[in-house]
């Protein structure tokens, strides 16, 4: 046994030292070299300001802006310094009444439509920090969010269509539009 | 399943498949000790590491040696990545200034990543500095996959020899595994991930300032996000290579930092299988007969197939009472449909059951969608993947290590059955290979039924569930499961950071990982040392659909006889309750 101890922690200090700070460091140069931005976390900036990360989501429930799924994370939602699912089973009460509470809400800044909600704007995503919602879940706000804002639904769904983006090389993923995106040039816009 | 569905799924098994036979034959030069095209990149650094560490390459060793040396090595990587743990708020690269972790959450992970498991009682970006995610999370993620693909090269070798007891040399193994097959993949993989949006920099945690702010659980208003960063992408491209599962961040590959894009998740799931899937050929070459990789190949996309269906049907299907409440669930060209709780947009339902299933066959353990929140039967057939054995593609060595364990037992009922002397590729099966055989197939079982058991009875199991009803004795019952598959996953709403399921999963990976282990290499061992036997009339082949799906019935029937009971207790009582309302 003692024989195959030194082999046990010279390897052992090599193979850490190697995969542990050699492997990540020429990973992380390259990376940083050829591609900077999504390396660095993808951040979008306005005016010089980090205003978020194309990635990550975040937390809308004013009638004006498009919402985005629901996070479990805490002690606020999209909180993306502690990422977390609900983990809610699928027999729990817990679960169908957070999907009531935010169709309540749904409803209640939108009474006239009353359409089926899509599931993924009624339920938390694994993440906490889902960037996107369902075609579906855009298109069921695009009234709200028009009469929000005193401008035509056709305006709202011009905005939506140029934010969907497709299946990935056209058959990979779910088509999907990014909330924060779309909310951003929400606020550029100019009727 | 949308057509779009069908041909992602389609798509996914023709990549894995092209890439079967080139890996393969490629990882089996690279355990024959052949030259590579990698020689002139690594073979001097190869013959420098061997001579650091004062390891005579031609001397190769019996089994017990090899044994002994692997034991000594893989507890020497716990005591390190304890230590590191331990001692973190005293070293640097650690820029969110960190304090050290408990004592019984450092065991458990120390355990968890040597093992191969990478169960996590923590989360990654509110506990581990950049400087212990990369020297000890990356660096085992490395090793502990090196070692369980270096047992499986010393039990094929076994297979392959007659009347030797030398089945390979440990250290030899584990540094041509690092340097010619791991290392070359992940790099690859990782810069392919920072491509798709993965992180990769060591500067602190980023600021935004939110659109709309908002208020937090204590009234408080927040006006800016904090983006958790680091060096993730290198230390994912390993997790999903290497079978480890152990995410940079607490949420895993559901983490768009972690896995941004349907590409990165393509890749990503890829991984899970490559190494498994890619020893199956390697397998066969070594042993002399290709057919007999992919008859154990079939064997196992068969199983995988089957459960993959019942998964992605069940999660499609959705949940009724969320339905009831006039949401959607139908999917469409827009809609993902299904039960959507846990996942993420970007990959719907299918994707995510895709990788649910694999991640759960090949002791992976790195999750895309929150396995908590699945359908009861979804959840089931993530369970039994992990009761199966690990061994539908499993871990990287151990899955296939397993799995000749189960043929090995195939055989031997046949034999019994018909009457001839049960053999495998020549080699008499005897009663000491049937033992050991047995050992590998009853360990899990009886660490994960008994550790289940002492969960439920006492106050410290019961106290860390989240969910009422059957779902939580599921959440008990998975924990004890992944620790005894060394898969890592979780139904994550178990808040298994205690000192009760910190200490009692951690010896229970422990147990499942050399406990096995070291049967494997027995076996090997002690086939080495026999007579080849030449086939004859009464040799039962071993390539043949007939034996696929003898071997087939066998894994499904240990299987069903350990678990369907505690099955019945959990996922399939809340089924039932589900869809009774």
């Amino acid at each position: 046994m003692f024989s195959q101890l030194k082999p046990a922690l010279i390897l052992l200090l090599i193979f850490t030292v190697l995969t542990g700070i050699v492997y990540p460091l020429v990973v992380t140069g390259i990376a940083q070299a050829v591609f900077p931005s999504q390396a660095s976390g993808s951040l979008m900036t306005q005016n010089g300001k980090v205003v978020g990360s194309q990635l990550i989501g975040q937390q809308f429930d004013d009638p004006k802006d498009f919402w985005g799924r629901l996070s479990a994370t805490s002690p606020e939602p999209y909180n993306a310094a502690s990422s977390s699912g609900s983990n809610l089973g699928p027999s729990n009460p817990a679960l169908t009444s957070a999907a009531e509470a935010r169709i309540q809400a749904l409803r209640a800044a939108d009474p006239s439509n009353t359409a089926p909600i899509p599931v993924d704007l009624v339920t938390a995503s694994g993440s906490g920090l889902d960037p996107d919602i369902s075609v579906a879940s855009a298109l069921y706000q695009v009234h709200r969010v028009a009469s929000a804002r005193g401008w035509s639904d056709a305006e709202v769904q011009a905005l939506v269509n140029q934010h969907i983006e497709g299946r990935q090389f056209g058959f990979l993923g779910e088509p999907r539009v990014n909330v924060l995106e779309l909310n951003l040039a929400l606020d550029d816009y100019k009727p | 399943m949308n057509p779009y569905n069908w041909f992602q799924l389609i798509f996914y098994f023709v990549v894995l498949f092209l890439l079967v036979k080139p890996l393969g034959l490629f990882m089996a030069h690279v355990y024959q000790g052949e030259r590579t095209f990698l020689d002139p990149v690594f073979g001097p650094l190869e013959r420098l590491i061997y001579r650091l560490g004062g390891v005579r390459a031609d001397e190769e060793m019996n089994w017990k040696v090899y044994a002994i040396a692997l034991m000594v090595f893989n507890v020497l990587g716990l005591l390190a990545v304890y230590a590191l743990q331990r001692l973190q708020g005293f070293l640097p690269l650690n820029p969110q200034g960190f304090s050290a972790v408990s004592p019984d959450s450092s065991w458990n992970t120390a355990v968890s990543f040597a093992s191969n498991t990478n169960w996590q009682g923590y989360g990654g970006e509110t506990t581990m500095s950049y400087l212990t995610q990369m020297l000890a999370m990356t660096a085992q993620n490395f090793v502990s996959a090196a070692t369980g693909m270096a047992a499986l090269a010393a039990m094929i070798r076994g297979l392959a020899r007659h009347t030797t007891d030398k089945i390979g040399n440990f250290w030899v193994d584990l540094t041509r595994t690092v340097l010619y097959i791991l290392l070359p993949l992940a790099f690859m993989l990782g810069l392919a991930l920072v491509s798709q949006g993965v992180v990769q920099t060591f500067s602190q945690y980023q600021t935004a300032t939110l659109l709309q702010p908002i208020t937090d659980a204590s009234g408080k208003t927040v006006t800016t996000q904090t983006l958790a960063v680091g060096p993730a992408a290198s230390q994912i491209a390993i997790k999903q290579l290497g079978t480890n599962g152990g995410g940079f961040f607490n949420v895993n590959s559901s983490h768009p930092f972690e896995n941004p894009t349907p590409f990165s998740n393509f890749l990503e799931m890829l991984s899970i299988l490559l190494i498994p899937a890619a020893l199956c050929y390697t397998f066969g070459k070594m042993v002399g007969d290709t057919r007999q990789g992919w008859a154990i190949l079939t064997a196992m996309t068969v199983i995988f197939v089957a459960l993959f269906a019942v998964n992605v049907w069940t999660e499609q299907t959705g949940n009724p009472a969320i339905a009831k409440l006039g949401v959607d669930i139908q999917q469409s060209d827009i809609n993902p449909g299904g039960n959507m709780e846990g996942k993420e947009v970007r990959f719907g339902v299918a994707n995510s059951a895709l990788w649910a299933t694999a991640t759960t066959a090949a002791s992976n353990g790195s999750v895309d969608s929150m396995h908590d929140s699945y359908m009861p039967l979804g959840g089931l057939v993530e369970m039994w993947m992990i009761h199966l054995g690990e061994v539908v593609y499993g871990g990287v060595g151990s899955g296939l290590y397993g799995m000749l364990a189960f043929v090995i037992v195939a055989v031997f009922v046949a034999g019994l059955m018909v009457g001839r002397t049960p053999e495998y590729l020549g080699k008499k099966i005897e009663a000491y290979e049937m033992k050991m055989a047995s050992l590998i197939l009853l360990i899990p079982v009886f660490t994960a039924l008994v550790g289940t058991a002492i969960g439920v009875l006492t106050p410290a199991g019961q106290s860390s569930v989240l969910n009422p009803g059957p779902h939580g004795f599921s959440e008990i019952l998975y924990a004890f499961s992944s620790a005894s598959g060394n898969n890592g996953s979780a139904f994550a709403g178990l808040n298994a950071n205690t000192p009760f399921y910190n200490t009692a999963l951690g010896i229970i990976m422990f147990i499942a990982r050399y406990w096995l282990a070291i049967p494997a290499l027995a076996i090997g061992g002690s086939l080495a040392r026999k007579k080849k036997v030449p086939a004859g009339a009464g040799t039962l082949p071993t390539h043949t659909p007939l034996f696929i799906a003898w071997t087939i019935g066998v894994v499904i029937i240990v299987g069903a006889l350990g678990f369907l009971p505690a099955l019945a207790l959990g996922p399939i009582v809340e089924h039932l309750m589900v869809f009774a309302q």
